[in-house]
């Protein structure tokens, strides 16, 4: 007989995505009769690296782990830390932190709307949304100082405070983006071409998003209620009642698609605005920092020993950082992270499955992945399928730099 | 049957670009070309958008002013920050710096005879154009004169 089948390799690198991985798919015809994803490409190693700095030198690190989430990363650091040291940031820290936090919510749900109309080919309205995004870059750039990277958290505190115009500036803001969400709603939650790209695409019931281990606004585009700002609260959101966006609440029915996400997002927006709006309102006064002293803050940390867990609902689901501070050393001697993205990536083994090619890039996007956040091991093997060991590969690296600086020249 | 994604396509086509066509509104074919032309003043470019203020641009340093506590170098988490023992200074290079401004928190800095305060060796300054072919180009490097008159 013939061969019906098709092989599929997508990626680890490949024009249409942005980071690192691969999907192998057999088609037949148009539909995906099977489907394998593999992932490990982007280790970079960085809890060791955090593991051999400083607390302040690791908290910054922990910035870089993801260019989006940047504050999601740093905050479950600072509240682990804070745990783990038996520091309490002053009440107007902890209203500052959520502010940040929701900002950088509302920025990452306009980008992810924008990448999800892209991958279903509508580029005119990516660019609408990411223009009606840069309002909120504006005021992160205003009271931080950079449009991403914001450096803002500390251990015990937030470096800068909230001047009267950055609070004018939330405000207008805030009268902004709930016309925004409104417009957003209508364009994509009320229009037939999205419905139809989007409606049954990417369905994960309820007992399988259970079952896949799926964190964050997939999960609850599911109809499962959980968010960290809700489950373990923490600084300010202790003193609201944050509740977990559910589609069961907004339309009263639940089906766990595409189009699923995407409200539980816009509504999550308008979420954020009430937080924010709810902390500049009741923002106390007072200090924001703990140990305002760096160097006397770092000596403290040598001195303290102390395990902890901290975790923050980033916006595509739970981080989680664990740290431990062995009294000896001015930085963690353990730090473990647990990023989103690697729960919400086995989701798409399911859900592409009977799915149909063009499907593929909704099904990706959907979980809204951040790769470079997810890979925590990688493991090298050799051609008989010998693990190589550490020792082995590092000096293989040293040499290879050695020989590429000394052919191109490189000043030391 | 017309949506509103419609209206506001064609709405937005109908407007100005909202982003600022910074620093000419189309790729020059010319690079160099363009920027003679510039020098020159025949051309106009487009300013860059404003910065808010305390913007975190590049870091300026002060030789005079540094005390050489190394706490700067301590809080550094790129590194960007290199002692030099003989002069008891240090050097800062841009190009591994990413912006966080630790190291101007931290700086104690000097005070000179009659200021009040003591003043910060380390600053933020507004500078932001940065591109550079030489990572260790002399607008990347900040470091004291006497380092570079020695070859320190
Ligand atoms: S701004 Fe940050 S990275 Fe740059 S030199 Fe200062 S401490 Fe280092
Ligand atoms: S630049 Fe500032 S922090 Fe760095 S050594 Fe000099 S005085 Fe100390």
């Amino acid at each position: 007989m013939a061969k019906t089948t098709y092989y599929v390799p997508i990626g680890p690198i490949h024009p249409a995505l942005k980071e690192p991985i691969r999907v192998e798919a057999e088609v037949e015809g148009e539909k995906i009769v099977k489907v394998d994803v593999k992932r490990g490409f982007a280790h970079r190693g960085i809890e060791y690296m955090g593991m051999k700095r400083n607390a302040i030198q690791t908290l910054y690190l922990s910035e870089r782990i993801c260019g989006i989430c940047s504050i999601s990363h740093p905050y479950a650091f600072v509240i682990g830390s804070e745990k783990a040291l038996g520091i309490e940031a002053p009440p107007r820290a902890q209203y500052i932190r959520p502010i940040i936090a929701e900002l950088e919510r509302i920025h990452s749900h306009i980008l992810w709307i924008g990448v999800i109309a892209h991958e279903i080919g509508f580029d005119s309205l990516l660019f609408w949304t990411w223009k009606g995004r840069e309002k909120v870059l504006d005021v992160l750039e205003l009271i931080t100082g950079n449009r991403i990277n914001y450096a803002m958290y500390m251990i015990g505190g937030v470096r800068r405070d909230l001047k009267e115009s950055h609070i004018k500036a939330l405000r207008d803001m805030i009268t902004y983006y709930w016309e925004f969400t409104e417009h957003m709603k209508e364009v994509f939650l009320s229009d037939p071409v999205y419905k139809a790209r989007t409606r049954g695409v990417a369905q994960v019931p309820k007992d399988m998003a259970l079952k896949l281990n799926l964190v964050g606004p997939t999960a609850r585009a599911a109809g499962l209620r959980m968010d960290i700002r809700q489950d373990i609260p923490f600084d300010a959101y202790a003193d609201m009642d944050v509740k977990a966006v559910v589609p069961q609440d907004i339309v009263g029915e639940v089906r766990g698609d595409a189009y699923d996400a995407t409200m539980v997002r816009i509504y999550e927006i308008e979420q954020s605005l009430d937080i924010i709006e709810y902390c500049i309102d009741n923002l106390p006064e007072g200090r924001i920092l703990a140990i305002p002293n760096y160097i006397a803050l770092l000596n403290k940390i040598k001195k303290t020993a102390g395990e902890a867990i901290g975790a923050h609902e980033a916006p595509r689901g739970e981080v989680v950082h664990y740290l431990k501070y062995d009294g000896t050393r001015d930085g963690p001697s353990v730090w473990k992270v647990v990023a989103p993205s690697y729960n919400n990536i086995n989701s798409w083994g399911y859900c592409l499955l009977g799915a149909e090619v063009a499907d593929i890039p909704v099904v990706v996007a959907y979980i809204d992945p951040c790769l470079c956040c997810n890979d925590r091991v990688a493991v090298v093997r050799d051609s008989t399928g010998k693990m190589l060991d550490y020792s082995f590969i590092h000096k293989k690296a040293v040499e290879k730099t050695r020989a590429l600086e000394k052919e191109l020249g490189v000043r030391k | 049957m017309p949506t509103k994604a419609m209206f506001l396509m064609i709405k937005q086509a109908l407007q100005k670009p909202f982003t600022n066509p910074f620093p000419v509104k189309h790729a020059p074919v010319n690079v160099t070309a363009l920027i003679e032309k510039v020098q020159k003043g025949e051309v106009q470019i487009y300013p860059p958008i404003p910065i808010p203020e305390e913007f975190r641009g590049k870091i300026h340093y002060d030789p005079e002013r540094c005390i050489g506590c190394r706490f700067c170098i301590t809080v550094c988490p790129a590194n960007a920050m290199e002692w030099i023992p003989e002069l008891r200074k240090i050097r800062h290079y841009v190009s591994r710096c990413m912006f966080c401004a630790l190291c101007v928190d931290v700086c104690p800095g000097k005070k000179f005879p009659g200021e009040e305060k003591p003043v910060k060796a380390l600053s933020i300054s507004e500078d932001f154009l940065l591109a550079d072919y030489d990572k260790y180009s002399d607008n990347l490097i900040e470091e004291p004169p006497e380092a570079k008159e020695k070859g320190l």
